[in-house]
């Protein structure tokens, strides 16, 4: 008699949990579609009602400036190109650079001495501390150094010294998940035949890594382009295209600040932020086209 | 020795110098930013920055009490709406979504991250800010901290999800079999098992994002107002208090370094020392929890 009492409790039991499991499914299920209709709402109001305002000659006229908010984004799109170029240029073989001796050498060398070992592991810890720390923090210390002490004044090369700061973390960390997926035996392959690290790194390492490495640089890339509270405060904001690395400008996110704070035309506003986020799907798409090649790569070896 | 031994070595000392420059910078940062606020710390007074609630550089009062205020509240606002909503997103992603649907979810989380401070900054102004101003209460200009603290949830959403994602997908699969041949249901060993055991990791995904909203600054100086008061609630019921415009540290630098000088700049640049802090802080507790995960995790399966 009691046997048949618990097997109905259980069989109670087991209806309540399942009907809860349920529930809560369902319930992540939700979630799930809040979080994506977040950025269907957000990207599709922007395209949308954005996009009204954007033509061929919203792209190919520059702004007039002052408080009208009238004309295109071309200067803007035109310093956006020099900043990524110039950011980049300057972080990707520090970065680079880094990783490889982070990943290659630090191992090995740790044990020559004390000293080079409590180097590289305070190294690995300023990359953590750097990639946590806030944009704003880098534009007061590109302030700091690069417009007021070394007297760059608001300009391109301020800007990208201060952007390459804020993007180097972020190439580190890409391109030293990319070495660490490079196996061993291609290394040891290359260097039983006689070739030096050196060589072995640059002929062998570095090319089976390229697409990681390359993810890491576009993921840069977006984000100079999203970039704005740094360039606020070092890349002073000028409408005018910059004809030296010590002009000032403003790229296509402080354009759309200024449009939207100063000027309050809200439509060119949204126009540029159509423009910008484009620019960023397509950027996400590249991203997502490279390391698929890169597991297709290291799959087919 | 031969050249392309030279070479080897001369490469590694290149390569040594690259990564040492992350320390001189972490270095510089600190550096540059404490040394231009000790003009403020002497003249104003610690005490006098960090507890007055009145900022008016023209008439030389530095208190940064309200912008702190304003940072934490607004973070907090963040939080409350952001958290469970990432949360689920995260479990449903490392637990429950189909693999089709992870596919589109899962880049889709990703695309929140990358899109522009601005461009929430924007559609916060434009869309939320007019919804927000219909509710019916004096003062209510639509600017301050609901508008703020959803704009922020929204942002700080891909951070905790990823995160929280890859801390539940790191716990592993024996822990589940184990709980499902006890008679366990998937949602039971969601909550009883895997949860528990991914704590740590989710808990610092909460803090990084925590983080992250201390630092947002365009898009803040954007919807919330930026008016130096200490906010509070503009009628008798307390909730009216998100309704109440604020500043935050970063917008505060932001919004007047580039005019500033003398000790008001300097004033601007101990500001940053606060926000500098309180990040390092965060962000050291986050890795402290990540890594007690990991030892967890390794000491187990071992």
């Amino acid at each position: 008699m009691t046997t048949l009492m618990s097997e109905e409790a259980t069989e109670r039991d087991l209806k309540m949990r399942k009907s809860s499991q349920k529930f809560w499914f369902a319930a992540t299920w939700i979630f799930g579609a809040i979080t994506f209709s977040i950025l269907l709402l957000v990207i599709g109001y922007v395209i949308i009602q954005g996009g009204k305002a954007v033509n061929w000659e919203f792209l190919s006229t520059a702004p007039k400036g002052g408080l009208s908010g009238e004309g295109g984004v071309s200067t803007t799109l035109g310093t956006t190109l020099y900043l990524v170029l110039l950011t980049i240029g300057i972080s990707t073989p520090l970065g680079v650079g880094a990783a490889i001796y982070l990943i290659e050498y630090a191992g090995e060398q740790s044990l020559t001495s004390p000293v080079l070992r409590a180097l590289i592991s305070i190294a690995n810890f300023a990359v953590e501390t750097l990639a946590g720390i806030p944009s704003i923090i880098y534009g007061l210390f590109g302030y700091a150094l690069f417009v007021s002490a070394l007297r760059f004044g608001w300009s391109l090369l301020s800007a990208s010294l201060a952007g390459a700061c804020l993007v180097l973390p972020t190439i580190i960390r890409t391109t030293e998940e990319a070495l660490l997926a490079v196996p061993d035996d291609y290394r040891r392959g290359s260097l039983a035949l006689g070739a030096t690290k050196w060589q072995t790194l640059y002929k062998v390492v570095l090319p089976a890594s390229l697409p990681g490495i390359i993810t890491g640089v576009i993921l840069s890339v977006g984000r100079v382009i999203s970039e704005t509270a740094v360039f606020f405060v070092t890349l002073g904001g000028s409408h005018r295209l910059p004809t030296s690395i010590m002009d000032g400008g403003r790229t296509l996110a402080l354009h759309l600040y200024y449009l939207a704070m100063d000027t309050r035309a809200f439509d060119k506003a949204m126009g540029t932020g159509a423009v910008l986020v484009v620019m960023i799907i397509l950027i996400n798409l590249a991203i997502d086209f490279v390391s698929r090649k890169l597991t297709a790569g290291l799959k087919g070896r | 020795m031969s050249t392309r031994m030279i070479v080897d070595k001369a490469v590694k000392y290149i390569l040594f110098i690259s990564a040492i420059l992350s320390i001189i910078i972490v270095l510089a940062i600190a550096f540059f930013i404490f040394q231009e606020s000790v003009q403020a710390w002497k003249e104003i007074g610690v005490g006098e920055m960090l507890f007055k609630r009145v900022w008016r550089p023209g008439q030389d009062q530095y208190g940064i009490l309200a912008m702190i205020y304003g940072s934490v509240a607004v973070t907090f606002g963040a939080i409350i709406l952001g958290v469970p909503l990432a949360l689920g997103t995260a479990i449903f992603l490392g637990e429950i979504a189909p693999t089709g649907v992870r596919a589109v979810l899962r880049p889709a989380v990703q695309l929140l991250a990358g899109i522009p401070s601005v461009v929430y900054g924007l559609f916060g102004m434009v869309v939320l800010v007019p919804m927000v101003r219909q509710i019916n209460v004096p003062g209510n200009s639509g600017y301050g901290l609901l508008a703020a603290s959803i704009v922020l949830a929204v942002m700080i959403l891909p951070t905790i999800t990823s995160i929280a994602e890859d801390a539940i997908r790191a716990v592993p699969d024996s822990y589940r079999s184990g709980s499902l041949a006890l008679g366990a249901t998937r949602w039971q060993t969601i909550t009883k098992v895997v949860l528990p055991a991914g704590r740590s990791g989710i808990i610092a995904g909460i803090i990084l994002g925590v983080g992250r909203a201390l630092g947002e600054t365009m898009a803040m100086i954007m919807v919330i107002g930026n008016s130096v008061i200490f906010p509070s609630p503009l009628t008798k019921n307390p909730l009216t208090f998100f309704l109440s415009q604020a500043r935050t540290l970063t917008g505060n630098i932001a919004v007047e370094i580039s005019y500033a000088t003398g000790v008001h700049e300097s004033a601007l640049f101990a500001t940053g020392v606060v926000l500098f802090v309180l990040i390092i802080v965060v962000n050291a507790s986050a890795r402290w929890l990540i890594s007690r995960q990991s030892d967890v995790q390794t000491t187990r399966q071992g």
